[in-house]
């Protein structure tokens, strides 16, 4: 178990700068996602922690030991590949014996015949059988030990993945969409067998995906990725609550989030479409993006006004996507059937964000702290002096 | 997946309906096989058959024992037979001992200079082998290897061929699987024996046919690097000391030394062919 700490990592392919300075750090024990669209440079990196990719610049260290200049094999760290790795001519047993083998045999023992002779090496096997045994019980791939990865199905295959990774005990895991080659079903079931896995090996994980569902659900902290850069480093409600940016807002969350053009007017009271609301942004005036996640928008007597173009009813929820009524820009929202079924008509809806659920973003794209009017004018009753208020 | 589950069916198509596509597969494959039809056919004919203007396949008298017979005693076949054997040997071990690691590191490791590198592995693969023959002989004969099995066996112990054909094998491998190694442990050598060699077996049979059939008929090398009446001869040149010195116009008896000569690699050929398709089929490496 081993905390990892990255520092200002740089990789370029070519011309193509892949990190551009990436720092980051976590504690023991931790289960963190590395989440982003593709090209997002987020393999990219788990490769440079693993030691499979030497970065241009920056520092690697794992359990407060750099280890920046040594090779995969001398990091104890262990990875879980995409499409498993599996070597396809060794048994089940012997893949996930491989590793001890490797490291706890020498060339002779190793050896196919000369091995028998050196005294102690049939002891060392039978203890590396007996682990890659207890190992394969974790993971209750018991009965498949003298099969071959060709005969297993894709779950089984991960298992046996995995199984080669916790066998030596590293001091990481490091996890490169794992579970994208699974059905749907499956990826379900093995995201919570992942979770579980973890809080019992308590293992240090690094886990990389495009999927946000599996970021969000599984990690304990969250690093958004985007052209090279974190561009959010915290746990999943934080990055879903507060994100740093536009871009972390629009990639976290399904359905998308909402933008709309917004103004932050007089004290900086914040419009949308024109509409007024109850928000307020100290300190700023201007254009501002406002993001309304889809379950933030209620059926309202008075607000914006738009038209429904399509509903997808799931049972439990109901999405509706809408445009507004000057046709411009597109809406999702997010509501319960019930309230679906009160509506007054189903072909145009007025709707108005919940209050301080809001974000706003500047021109820049970062997050600006808003505040509620009730708030804005305490905080101008009790402080008359320009001083700058503390956000909630 | 697995392409043997799915051949098209010799159980659920009728005979007669695959009997046309058959008969002319049969008449393409006699076709080809005509020439060593002949040979056989020849071997097993008494002198003035074999001058006869008609044409007959099989013969009205059988000289089995006078063609085969003569080959037996007046030139050492079987010694012929184990040169072959030993030198082809030696070359095919060579070869992959170089090749397999030169087309791994080709394909999968980043070094400099690994393109300039494979571009002269392409070069050399225009080159005929006709043309280093003589600065070759030079060579040998300077250091006075020639009429050795090593003079037989250095000048093909790399195939430019062998490290293009792996490389482009390799190159199909996933990465996933040299990195897994890696993170197991093991260093490039344990990468190449342990993990590459037994997937390229299929790769590696596919060369060692080449290369053996390339080797036991080459007449042209051994011709030059073995002189004399020739203890060191292989097969083909054996055929050809037979020709020149023992059977003269006896083509029965020299036919029956061709025979012999080509048994071996047809018996070889025949074993390797099921291990060939075997290999191909176990190949599962999105493993």
């Amino acid at each position: 178990m081993a905390g990892i700490v990255l520092d200002r990592i740089e990789k370029a392919f070519g011309e193509t700068r892949v990190l551009k300075g990436v720092s980051l750090g976590f504690d023991a024990g931790a289960f963190v996602s590395l989440v982003g669209p593709s090209g997002c440079g987020k393999t990219t990196l788990l490769r440079i922690i693993a030691g499979l990719e030497r970065a241009d610049a920056g520092m690697v260290s794992i359990a407060g030991r750099d280890v920046t200049g040594l090779r995969a094999a001398d990091r104890d760290v262990a990875m879980v590949f995409q499409n498993y790795a599996l070597y396809p001519h060794m048994t089940v047993e012997q893949n996930m014996a491989l590793p001890l083998v490797m490291r706890r045999l020498s060339a002779v023992e190793r050896a196919p015949f000369l091995g028998r002779l050196v005294s102690g090496t049939g002891e060392r096997r039978t203890a590396i059988k007996a682990e890659v045994a207890e190992a394969a019980k974790l993971l209750s791939i018991g009965h498949l030990m003298e099969r071959r990865p060709g005969q297993l199905s894709g779950g089984q295959r991960q298992r046996v993945a995995l199984g080669r990774a916790i066998v030596r005990h590293p001091k990481a895991f490091l996890m490169d969409e794992p579970l994208s080659n699974l059905d749907a079903a499956l990826r379900h079931d093995m995201r919570r067998e992942l979770v579980d896995l973890h809080k019992r090996v308590g293992v240090t994980t690094v886990y990389v995906t495009h999927d946000q569902a599996e970021a969000m659900t599984m990690s304990d902290r969250v690093a958004v990725m985007l052209g090279g850069n974190v561009l959010q480093f915290g746990s999943p409600r934080e990055v879903y609550e507060q994100p740093a940016t536009i871009e972390v807002a629009k990639f976290i969350g399904s359905p998308r989030i909402n933008i709309l053009p917004g103004e932050a007017g007089a004290e900086g009271r914040i419009s949308v479409v024109g509409a007024a609301t109850d928000a307020v942004a100290p300190r700023t005036t201007g254009k501002l993006d406002i993001g309304i996640r889809p379950e933030h928008l209620v059926i309202a007597d008075d607000g914006l006004a738009i038209i429904v173009r399509h509903v997808e009813f799931l049972g439990s929820e109901v999405l509706v996507y809408a445009r507004d009524t000057s046709g411009g820009d597109h809406l999702t929202v997010r509501l319960d059937p019930q309230a679906w079924e009160r509506a007054a008509s189903h072909e145009t809806l007025t709707v108005a964000p919940q209050p301080g659920k809001l974000l706003a973003f500047d021109a820049a794209g970062n997050r600006v702290g808003l505040i509620s009017t009730e708030t804005a004018a305490q905080v101008q009753a009790h402080v008359p002096s320009r001083r700058v208020p503390r956000y909630v | 997946m697995n392409p043997g589950s799915q051949m098209p069916g010799s159980h659920d198509r009728s005979l007669a309906a695959d009997l046309p596509r058959l008969a002319l597969l049969s008449v393409l494959g006699l076709l080809f096989l005509m020439p060593y039809i002949w040979m056989v056919s020849v071997s097993l004919k008494p002198l003035d058959e074999v001058w006869r203007a008609s044409m007959s396949l099989i013969p009205e008298t059988f000289a089995i024992e006078r063609n085969y017979g003569r080959v037996f005693r007046e030139v050492p076949i079987g010694r012929y037979l184990l040169n072959g054997a030993i030198v082809c040997f030696g070359i095919l071990v060579f070869q992959l001992a170089f090749a397999l690691p030169a087309g791994y590191a080709m394909a999968k490791l980043n070094f400099r200079g690994r393109e300039t590198l494979f571009a002269f592995v392409m070069l050399g693969l225009l080159i005929p082998a006709h043309v280093p023959a003589i600065p070759l002989y030079i060579a040998f004969a300077q250091t006075g290897i020639l009429n050795t099995y090593a003079a037989l066996i250095a000048p093909s112990t790399i195939s430019v061929f062998a490290i293009f054909m792996f490389r482009q094998f390799f190159r199909a491998m996933p990465d996933e699987l040299i990195h897994a190694a890696r993170m197991d442990g093991l260093g490039e050598w344990s990468i190449v024996w342990r993990i590459i060699v037994p997937n390229a077996w299929p790769a590696a049979t596919a060369f060692a046919i080449f290369s053996v059939v390339a080797h036991w008929n080459d007449l042209f090398w051994p011709l030059i690097a073995v002189s004399g009446k020739g203890e060191l001869a292989t097969p083909a040149l054996g055929v050809i000391y037979f020709r020149t010195e023992e059977a003269g116009d006896d083509f029965g008896a020299l036919m029956a030394a061709a025979t012999i000569t080509t048994i071996p690699l047809v018996a070889a050929f025949l074993l390797a062919q099921r291990r060939f398709i075997e290999g191909i089929t176990m190949t599962g490496l999105k493993g």
